[in-house]
């Protein structure tokens, strides 16, 4: 036994290494402003953690010689965080965003050390003088792909690859249980949770399990294309994730939410630069173009293509609103009743399913 | 529940366990003759950018199964190199191993993330995969599934029946009797590591081929401390890491399917399940201080110096 002791105490010692990877920015003459990114994945995981280095890419572009960008990919959530987000802030970046749920704290700890440098935490819910947290609005995404699906379904089964049962995961589930259901009242939800937001092998056995269930559209809220190879090889539909994903799926990829972070990184970054950077809260979605749609397969109908168009204006301008009553929870209950829209308060909290879930929260 | 449905669970589960049939078993080989080689997880990850590089690039499903042996092999060698001739700790040398891979493979594999291949060919008899039930399932797998029932009876008759099967274990129990007889002690250490390396990237090469054929980064998701767990759940006994590896993945795969049939039962207690196996397994194996010794190769982890 004595190996294992050994080998639990030297695993630890090696995560505790975390790899450092340093991006090459413009060299500037004057000097630049520095802003730093910490990611939760490899910034080829083709989901989340690409699409924020997209929105560091675009500040790249936009402001050129007058900053310089770093990123730390690969971060685990924990007490790793707080080193890496401390040695950003101590090699002078003045802005620094730190794009996963779990940073939170960690961020919170490094900003009242470094009460100069501006943090972004994305997803989060505490703030404070100069933390300011931003998140989208994926759920008006799932309501458009919720519509898409109910329509498209044969078995009347969606299979949803979940990751960890946190609010903003259950309303992604719950969004789509209601739209799908508001075409199509036959629709079930499957949920299975993998435990992890990147395991592409665990993702994949998580989606044929379903598909071997009876499910045929898979959506996922997990990071890797995997699940859509898994749909395309056993021909059934699938939701791209975070990122357009039709490359691992032409035939079965119907559209994919697709969440745009450059326009938000790019106006703070132009606070910092114009000093006018205040802590806030921002949760943008299709309105402010923080969350968009890939482009429709050729598969989908023309006439469901316009569906989820006319609700994708719709949220934009206000008359659609994807958690509006009536909508009951699992137990056959009224949880928003008829006319009333569901407060932000309990989109942030929420904690239960809706009705036409199958499973139970973990 | 039919016969289709339980067909193609049965199917999903050989393939999240034929990957770890590939580490663990390999393991065992290297584990037999003494070496402790904690880079299971390295060496898989670079297999499966080295195949699933070659497939892309040549199409040819049996280059790239090659490479990706090959590609845990190179890595292997560098590991045997250091442990065996440079004498350097085989655990330190291990973990590194493991962290270098990790890295060195997404270094590798840049500029094929986003690319696609279309996943091994499927052994296809006419008249026997088509058989309900039992066709798909024995006559309709690809062929790294049969290579990797094929290598837990290799492995299991090599070292239990052949000559140099007895060589390998007798430098691992005791490897200055070993030396003394005559055996080089070094060159079969090397063998095995080399072996342990090629099957591993067969189980890394699998993942990025088969199970999901596509490359992304750390993509093993810690497989190989997995398999590297089996071969101490097997007690050293390829055989029963045949088994264990496909209860593992059996267990994976049915708490997937229970959560989908809404269950009652945490998931998190479900997918604790195969570790907890592990973990009462050891327990078991352990409790017995004279079976524990039969079983573990008491040089494992020893490096050995001729003239020590």
């Amino acid at each position: 036994m004595k190996r294992f002791s050994k080998l639990a105490a030297l695993t630890v010692a090696a995560l505790a290494t975390a790899t450092m990877a340093m991006s090459g920015g413009a060299q500037a003459q004057s000097d630049p402003l520095k802003v730093g990114f910490v990611y939760v994945g490899p910034i080829g995981d083709h989901g989340w953690s690409y699409e924020h280095n997209q929105g560091r890419l675009a500040i790249e572009k936009e402001f050129g010689d007058k900053v310089k960008t770093t990123f730390v990919e690969k971060v685990p959530e924990g007490a790793d965080a707080q080193r890496v987000i401390s040695q950003l802030a101590t090699s002078g970046h003045d802005l620094i965003f730190t794009t996963s749920f779990g940073y939170m704290n960690p961020t919170l700890r490094a900003a009242k050390k470094f009460p100069k440098v501006a943090f972004e935490h994305a997803t989060g819910f505490k703030r404070s003088d100069n933390v300011a947290t931003y998140s989208a609005r994926f759920y008006e995404g799932r309501h458009v792909v919720g519509l898409i699906a109910g329509k498209m379904t044969k078995t009347n089964i969606i299979g949803y690859v979940a990751s960890f049962p946190i609010p903003e995961v259950i309303r992604g589930i719950n969004a789509v249980a209601i739209a799908a259901r508001s075409v199509n009242p036959d629709v079930r939800i499957k949920v299975v949770w993998v435990s992890s937001w990147f395991d592409p092998g665990k993702e994949a056995d998580a989606a044929k399990t379903m598909i071997d269930q009876g499910a045929d559209i898979i959506m996922q809220h997990t990071d890797s294309p995997a699940p859509i190879q898994v749909a395309e090889s056993r021909g059934v539909w699938a939701i791209g994730q975070a990122s357009n994903m039709s490359a691992f799926g032409p035939k079965s990829h119907l559209t994919a939410i697709i969440d745009n972070w450059s326009p938000y990184y790019v106006a703070r970054t132009r606070a910092v630069l114009d000093g006018s950077w205040k802590s806030g809260d921002t949760w943008g979605g299709f309105k402010s173009g923080m969350v968009q749609m890939a482009p429709y397969n050729s598969a989908v109908p023309a006439d469901v293509v316009a569906l989820a168009e006319t609700a994708r204006k719709g949220i934009i301008d206000g008359s659609v609103h994807p958690f509006a009553g009536p909508f009951k929870d699992q137990s056959g209950k009224i949880v928003v009743p008829a006319g009333e829209i569901a407060p932000d308060g309990m989109l942030l909290g929420m904690d239960f399913y809706v009705e036409g879930v199958d499973s139970k929260i973990p | 529940m039919t016969v289709d449905f339980l067909v193609l669970a049965l199917l999903t589960i050989i393939t999240a366990s034929t990957p770890l049939v590939f580490a663990a078993i390999g393991e065992i080989v290297v584990e037999k003759a003494g070496v402790l080689n904690l880079g299971i997880e390295g060496m898989m990850i670079v297999g499966a950018i080295g195949a699933f590089a070659v497939a892309v690039t040549t199409g040819d499903p049996t280059l790239a199964i090659i490479a990706g042996a090959l590609s845990g092999l190179v890595l292997a060698f560098i590991f045997g190199f250091l442990t065996l001739f440079l004498l350097s700790n085989q655990v330190a040398t291990g973990l590194a191993l493991t962290i270098f891979g990790i890295g060195f493979s997404a270094l590798l594999g840049h500029g094929f993330v986003g690319k696609t291949f279309s996943g091994l060919p499927k052994l296809n008899i006419a008249g026997l995969s088509d058989i309900p039930g039992i066709g798909p399932l024995l006559f309709g797998q690809d062929a790294l599934v049969y290579l990797s029932v094929a290598s837990a009876i290799g492995v299991t008759w090599f070292l239990g029946r052949t000559r140099w099967g007895l060589a390998v274990r007798a430098v691992g129990e005791n490897h200055d009797a070993a030396h003394s007889i005559g055996f080089s002690v070094t060159l079969i250490r090397l063998a095995a590591v080399l072996f342990g390396g090629a099957m591993a990237g067969l189980g890394g090469a699998y993942l990025s081929l088969a199970h999901t054929p596509l490359w992304v980064e750390n993509m093993t998701a810690g497989r190989g401390w997995i398999a590297l767990a089996l071969v101490v759940f097997a007690s050293w006994k390829a055989w029963r890491a045949f088994f264990g590896a496909y209860l593992f993945g059996g267990i994976t795969i049915i708490q997937l399917h229970a959560q989908g049939f809404g269950v009652d039962v945490p998931s998190q207690i479900l997918s604790m399940l195969p570790y907890l196996a592990t973990i009462v397994v050891l327990v078991l194996i352990s409790r017995d201080d004279t079976r524990a010794r039969l079983n573990a190769p008491a040089c494992l982890g020893k490096s050995f110096h001729a003239s020590g």
